[in-house]
């Protein structure tokens, strides 16, 4: 394996989740902090830094608000000269955006990698975009690894190049790298960076234009730079075919171990360029494609290599991918998939021909949401068109039978923007169901908004006191804290309330909701009760999974 | 040599601790190991899956492919059902033999047990009734542990010592439970076709 030669010696050899390979990346690379918000399939880089055991090694930090806050902690540390790590899932980094993007202008000091989980096929997102586009729109590097190995050697090397070239480093995971578990061998740890801060200090770090302009031509003028480092990085590997001629695959991240699975039954071995550097190895691509007149892209999420392909070489050449439809544009790749593409016939197989009834995820029984839910139905009974809007967690799942009880579910925190719009257009009543961690995340802007207008709405927050979808972290502020907020922002005390969300209380809270649907202007309800797996877990239980 | 399983159940009945203990059983024995498992959305009370892969010299791939699976074990019949495209021609097919009726349009258990009975290779555990017998009715997965091992090339004390590992936190008693679960899985498949 190529990325043998980013390591040491090894001292040590364990099974690690992806997710857990890149947190051991991290701390052995020697950072000194790591910020996260949680989400699948991420959330197990953070909880793998936090798990007991690790007292002695503990990176500063933790979880966060949100990711942007994560992102932004990070930079400092970064702005100090120590290392840092900020972790996500793909939707996460539209939330980072700002302070990504930004902080690939200013000249990043300290090591800063971004681990950003990508999830194709939408196990548990809302959409399957490819964190590989946005950062290629921010100019900075990033590493894709194909499995555990060199997930935990990239992460390492990512810290290196982020102090090299002045760049925060992304190090772009897919759900099946990060959800899988394999033999990682570990070398010896890096010690930290002192703090020290950066000698170029407001030059570098203050994007007033005057310096903007500078360092926005500088990061330009690197581009070649760093394709140069790329093809010379030993990442990217390429084997040609003893004969020029005849089929060229190119594979990105895991698309690798799916072609390698199958790529002995062909009759033929294709020459194999593999890719893990953003930037492309330019010079390698151009030498496969010299040496086979077609090619085949197998890359996990969207035809990102496919595309750049048409721009860096002559149109002569045929390339096929997930954009010609050779590979589905949409879904994970798997074996399966890779053996179509390649012509190989489906292998025989037991059939079972009868239509099964599908098994959606539900909320837990004994789940406060329901209650919450039950509640809301016998509010809105015989009500006009109104809407209810609502939000990512646990409680989405509220959208399905038997509740079918939201309307919306878009993006973290969207539910009370989205409800006070709606209440404007004219729908009343106007209902934003909304989660304690997602409410501190990205809910409170919005809700200053519907203060300042008093919107004719009513937030209801299902507070389960955790981040409950993604196995029961603590919130960034106990749900004590919720009800001081709401009326910090300036919600009339007479129309916010704390409720409790229990069974034998749903007839109460149908009442209390229903008496602020009828109130015209805002109004907020706290529903409280903890979360069940969450409660078990504090309480040191077993949590199935 | 190279074993490729494909485990299944519904959120919240152990599908994932299966597929760790079998995993740590098979690292133990020296052999390579790929698993996967899915988080977050897909646990909650939904259809899990999970790919174990074991071999004697490193795998690529996660995935088990269409045709190729060796075993799919299955801690509820339905989900058995859904994974039967992973098997290869003589591929056993081991479920637990109670459903979880938590959806509306489960097909129930005499119509999925007569649909399991006319695939060729299977083998049906009473996995419910047998935990209760060995007085843990929570260790149904524990059950189906036992019910694997006999064809898996896994020596059953690593596989014992793996299981009183996973649940030392828990304390003796759970410990002693979940090797009678064990046991009793074991006896059962002695006794099943397949």
């Amino acid at each position: 394996m190529s990325v043998a030669t980013l390591l040491g010696a090894p001292v040590a050899e364990r099974v690690l989740l992806g997710d857990e390979a890149l947190a051991q990346g991290a701390l052995d690379a020697g950072i000194s902090a790591a910020f996260a918000y949680p989400g699948t399939p991420s959330t197990e880089i953070m909880e793998s830094l936090l798990a007991p055991g690790r007292e002695g090694r503990r990176p500063k930090g933790g979880w966060c608000a949100n990711e942007k806050t994560a992102y932004e902690a990070a930079l400092g540390v970064s702005m100090a000269g120590r290392r840092a790590l900020v972790a996500m899932k793909h939707v996460g980094l539209n939330v980072a955006a700002d302070a990504f993007v930004n902080s690939a202008v200013v000249h990043v000091h300290g090591g800063l990698v971004v681990a950003v989980a990508d999830d194709p096929g939408m196990h548990s997102s809302q959409n399957e975009q490819d964190t590989r586009v946005l950062a290629e729109f921010a100019h900075a590097i990033c590493l894709e690894p194909s499995d555990q190995q060199e997930t935990y050697a990239m992460t390492r090397e990512a810290f290196e190049l982020s102090e090299r070239f002045g760049l925060p480093v992304v190090v772009r995971l897919v759900t099946r790298l990060a959800h899988s578990r394999s033999a990682v061998t570990l070398s010896a740890p890096r010690a930290e960076n002192p703090t020290q801060k950066d000698p170029a200090g407001a030059r570098s770090w203050v994007l007033l234009p005057g310096n903007a302009r500078r360092l926005w031509k500088e990061r330009l003028a690197q581009h070649d730079e760093l394709v140069r480092w790329a093809d010379a990085s030993g990442l990217d590997t390429l084997e040609l075919a003893d004969h020029p001629g005849g089929l060229g695959v190119i594979t990105a991240g895991i698309g690798k171990q799916h072609f390698l699975e199958v790529v002995d039954e062909l009759p033929i071995r294709p020459s194999h360029l593999h890719v893990a550097t953003y930037p492309l190895p330019v010079a390698l691509l151009r030498k496969l494609a010299t040496y086979c007149p077609r090619l085949l892209v197998i890359e996990e999420g969207s035809p990102f290599v496919e595309r750049r392909l048409q721009h860096l070489l002559p149109m002569r050449r045929s390339v096929d991918g997930r954009d010609t439809g050779r590979i589905p544009p949409d879904g994970e790749l798997s074996p399966d998939v890779v053996r179509a593409a390649l012509g190989l016939p489906a292998r025989e197989h037991p059939a079972f021909a009868t239509p099964l009834p599908g098994r959606p995820p539900q909320l837990c029984q004994g789940c406060p949401h329901r209650d919450t839910y039950a509640a809301l139905r016998l509010a809105l009974a015989d009500r006009g068109e109104g809407v209810v809007a609502g939000d990512i967690g646990c409680y989405t799942l509220g959208a399905l039978p038997p509740f079918a009880a939201l309307e919306s579910c878009v993006c973290m925190g969207a539910s009370i923007g989205m409800a006070r719009g709606a209440a404007a257009a004219g729908l009343r009543p106007a209902v934003a169901c909304i989660g304690d961690s997602t409410f501190l995340h990205s809910g409170v802007p919005a809700l200053m908004d519907a203060v300042a207008e008093d919107a004719d709405m009513t937030v209801l927050v299902l507070d389960n006191e955790a981040v409950g979808m993604t196995g029961g972290q603590v919130p960034a502020l106990p749900d004590s804290r919720l009800l001081p907020i709401v009326l910090g922002v300036g919600v009339d005390p007479a129309h916010a309330h704390v409720i409790a969300a229990h069974p034998s209380r749903v007839d109460a809270m149908a009442d209390v909701i229903r008496r602020e649907l009828d109130h015209r202007g805002l109004s907020v309800i706290v529903a409280v009760r903890q979360c069940l797996p969450a409660q078990k877990k504090q309480r040191g239980q077993d949590v199935p999974e | 040599m190279r074993i490729d399983i494909v485990l299944a159940g519904v959120g919240g009945q152990g599908v994932l601790s299966v597929a760790a203990v079998l995993a740590e059983a098979a690292r133990r024995e020296g052999f390579c190991v790929q698993q996967t498992e899915l988080h977050g959305m897909s646990q909650r009370g939904g259809a899990v899956q999970a790919f174990l892969r074991i071999a004697d010299a490193p795998v690529h791939s996660d995935f088990v492919s269409h045709g190729t699976a060796d075993l799919v074990l299955a801690l509820e019949p339905l989900e058995a059902l859904r994974q039967v495209a992973y098997l290869k021609p003589g591929g056993l097919l081991l479920t637990a033999a109670d459903p979880v009726e938590n959806i509306p349009d489960h097909p129930g258990r005499e119509q999925v047990l007569a649909w399991i009975a006319t695939l060729p290779r299977t083998a049906v555990v009473e996995a419910a009734e047998l935990a209760r017998e060995a007085g843990a009715p929570r260790a149904l997965n524990t059950v189906m542990v036992g019910a694997a091992s006999g064809v898996l090339p896994l020596r059953v004390e690593i596989l014992r010592a793996c299981l009183c590992e996973a649940f030392a936190a828990k304390g003796e008693r759970v410990v002693q439970q979940n090797l009678a679960a064990f046991e009793a899985g074991r006896r059962a498949a002695a006794c099943a076709p397949a």
